[in-house]
C-alpha cells in the first residue's frame, strides 16, 4: 500500500513518496511526509509500520546530526547508509525494524547516489529503486524510461508517468504523493501531486 | 519459501593447474522481484583468497564486515596475510558461534595456499567444512552447478580453460534457476595476477 520510489538523474537524486497514513482500512491522513531530511544534503524516503518508520528515521537523523556536531564535517551518503544498515542489522535479531528506506544524497566529490535498504538490513547502491505494492508498477515503467543522465524536468515526468501507473492500476491506491530532490543545492521538497486534498482543520 | 531462498544466489569455485576461479551470478532479487543486476557475492580477503557468500544478502554483508574484522586484526597480530585453511577454519567457527541463531550463508572460500597449492572449501550455514579438490558451489542453484560441474570438470585445467569452463558451468546452471542470474562474475587467480571478468548470459 505504501509507496516509495527513487531515481538517480545527471547530477540529482529524486525521492517519491505516497502521504497517506492508514490504519487497516481507515486513512488518518493523506498528506503524512514519508521524505525525512536527513541533512542539508541527504533524504531518507521510508515505508514500513508506522511507529518504526517514524522512530527509526528520526533516530539516524539525529545521529547523523551528532556525528556533524562532533567531528565538524558531514557524513557522507555511503557513509550515512552503511550506519543505518549497521542499526538494522544489530537490532534484527532482537527487536527489528519494519521499515524499508531509500536513502538519497549529494555529495561533492561523487555526486548523486540512491542506496535501497531493506527491513533486513541488505544494503545496495543503486540507479532506480521503489518499494511496496506501487514497486510493481514503478520499478516497471523505470525500467522502460530510465536513462542514466535524466534532466530534472525528464525525471519528474517519469515520476509522474510511475504515479499514473500506480493511480490507475493499484488496487488500494494512495491519492497524494510527494516528489523531493536533492542536488548540489540540498534537499528539498519539489512538489506534490494531490487528487485529494484534506480539508485543514482550524486551531481550537 | 526458504530463508536461503530470500535474495537468490549461485556460486562456484574450482581448481586449476596452479591456479583456481571462482564465479557467482549478479542478481539482488526479494522473492520473485529484481531489485539490482550488479550485486557483488565475491570479495577478496587478500592478494590470494577470496571468498563469495551465497544466502541471505544481509547476513553475508554482515558476515563479510565480521570476517574482515577478524582478518585485519590477524593482519595487524601476525604481520602477514591468513593461510586459506586458516581462514577456512575462522568462518567454521564464526558461523558455529551463532549454532543456534545462524548467519543464513553459505561461503564458499578459495584461495592460494602455501606454495600457491590451489584451495576450495565450502561449508553450511552453521560452518560444516566441505573441501574439494575439484570443485564446490552454493546457493539457490547449486543442485544444477553440481551436474554441471561434474559434467565439464576436467582436473589441472590452465586458467583460460578453467575460464571457460567455470562461466559455462555457471551460465547453464543459472539459466534453469530463476533465483540467480542476469549474469555472472568470475576471477581467475594465479601466483601472479587477478582476472576479473563480467559475463553476459541470459538478462533474466
Amino acid at each position: 500500500m505504501e509507496c516509495v520510489f527513487g531515481l538517480v538523474g545527471k547530477d540529482f537524486t529524486l525521492v517519491v513518496a505516497d502521504t497517506s497514513a492508514v490504519h487497516s482500512i481507515l486513512v488518518h491522513k493523506s498528506n503524512e511526509d514519508k521524505i525525512m531530511l536527513l541533512d542539508s544534503h541527504k533524504l531518507m524516503g521510508a515505508s514500513g509500520e508506522a511507529g518504526d518508520r517514524v522512530q527509526f528515521t528520526e533516530y539516524i537523523q539525529k545521529n547523523v546530526a551528532l556525528y556533524q556536531f562532533r567531528n565538524g564535517i558531514s557524513l557522507t551518503t555511503a557513509a550515512a547508509a552503511n550506519f543505518t544498515r549497521g542499526e538494522l542489522a544489530t537490532a534484527l535479531r532482537k527487536n527489528p525494524y519494519s521499515v524499508n528506506i531509500l536513502l538519497a544524497g549529494y555529495d561533492k566529490e561523487t555526486g548523486p547516489s540512491l542506496y535501497y535498504i531493506d527491513y533486513i538490513a541488505s544494503v545496495h547502491k543503486v540507479d532506480k529503486a521503489a518499494f511496496g505494492y506501487g514497486s510493481y508498477f514503478s520499478l516497471a515503467m523505470m525500467d522502460r524510461h530510465y536513462r542514466g543522465d535524466m534532466t530534472v524536468e525528464e525525471a519528474v515526468d517519469l515520476a509522474d508517468k510511475c504515479i499514473m501507473e500506480i493511480r490507475s492500476r493499484l488496487v488500494v491506491a494512495p491519492p497524494n504523493f510527494v516528489i523531493k530532490i536533492v542536488d548540489k543545492d540540498g534537499a528539498r521538497e519539489y512538489a506534490w501531486r494531490e487528487s485529494v486534498k484534506d480539508v485543514p482543520v482550524p486551531a481550537a | 519459501m526458504s530463508i536461503f531462498e530470500y535474495n537468490g544466489s549461485a556460486l562456484v569455485a574450482m581448481v586449476g593447474k596452479n591456479c583456481f576461479a571462482i564465479a557467482s551470478d549478479r542478481r539482488l532479487g526479494v522473492q520473485l522481484q529484481t531489485i539490482a543486476t550488479d550485486f557483488q557475492k565475491i570479495y577478496q580477503i587478500h592478494g590470494k583468497l577470496f571468498i563469495g557468500l551465497a544466502g541471505l544478502a544481509t547476513d553475508a554483508q554482515t558476515l563479510y564486515q565480521r570476517l574482515v574484522f577478524r582478518h585485519k586484526l590477524y593482519q595487524l597480530r601476525e604481520e602477514r596475510d591468513m593461510k586459506p585453511e586458516t581462514f577456512a577454519s575462522l568462518v567454521s567457527a564464526v558461523l558455529y558461534e551463532k549454532r543456534f541463531g545462524p548467519y543464513f550463508c553459505q561461503p564458499v572460500i578459495a584461495g592460494l595456499g602455501d606454495e600457491d597449492k590451489p584451495f576450495i572449501c565450502t561449508m553450511d550455514s552453521i560452518g560444516a567444512k566441505e573441501l574439494a579438490k575439484d570443485f564446490v558451489v552454493a546457493g539457490t542453484a547449486s543442485e544444477s552447478l553440481y551436474g554441471a560441474c561434474e559434467a565439464m570438470f576436467k582436473p589441472d585445467m590452465e586458467p583460460e580453460d578453467l575460464f571457460e569452463t567455470i562461466s559455462q558451468a555457471l551460465l547453464s546452471s543459472v539459466d534453469r534457476d530463476c533465483l540467480s542470474g542476469w549474469g555472472g562474475h568470475v576471477y581467475v587467480v594465479t601466483p601472479t595476477e587477478v582476472t576479473e571478468r563480467i559475463l553476459k548470459g541470459r538478462m533474466d
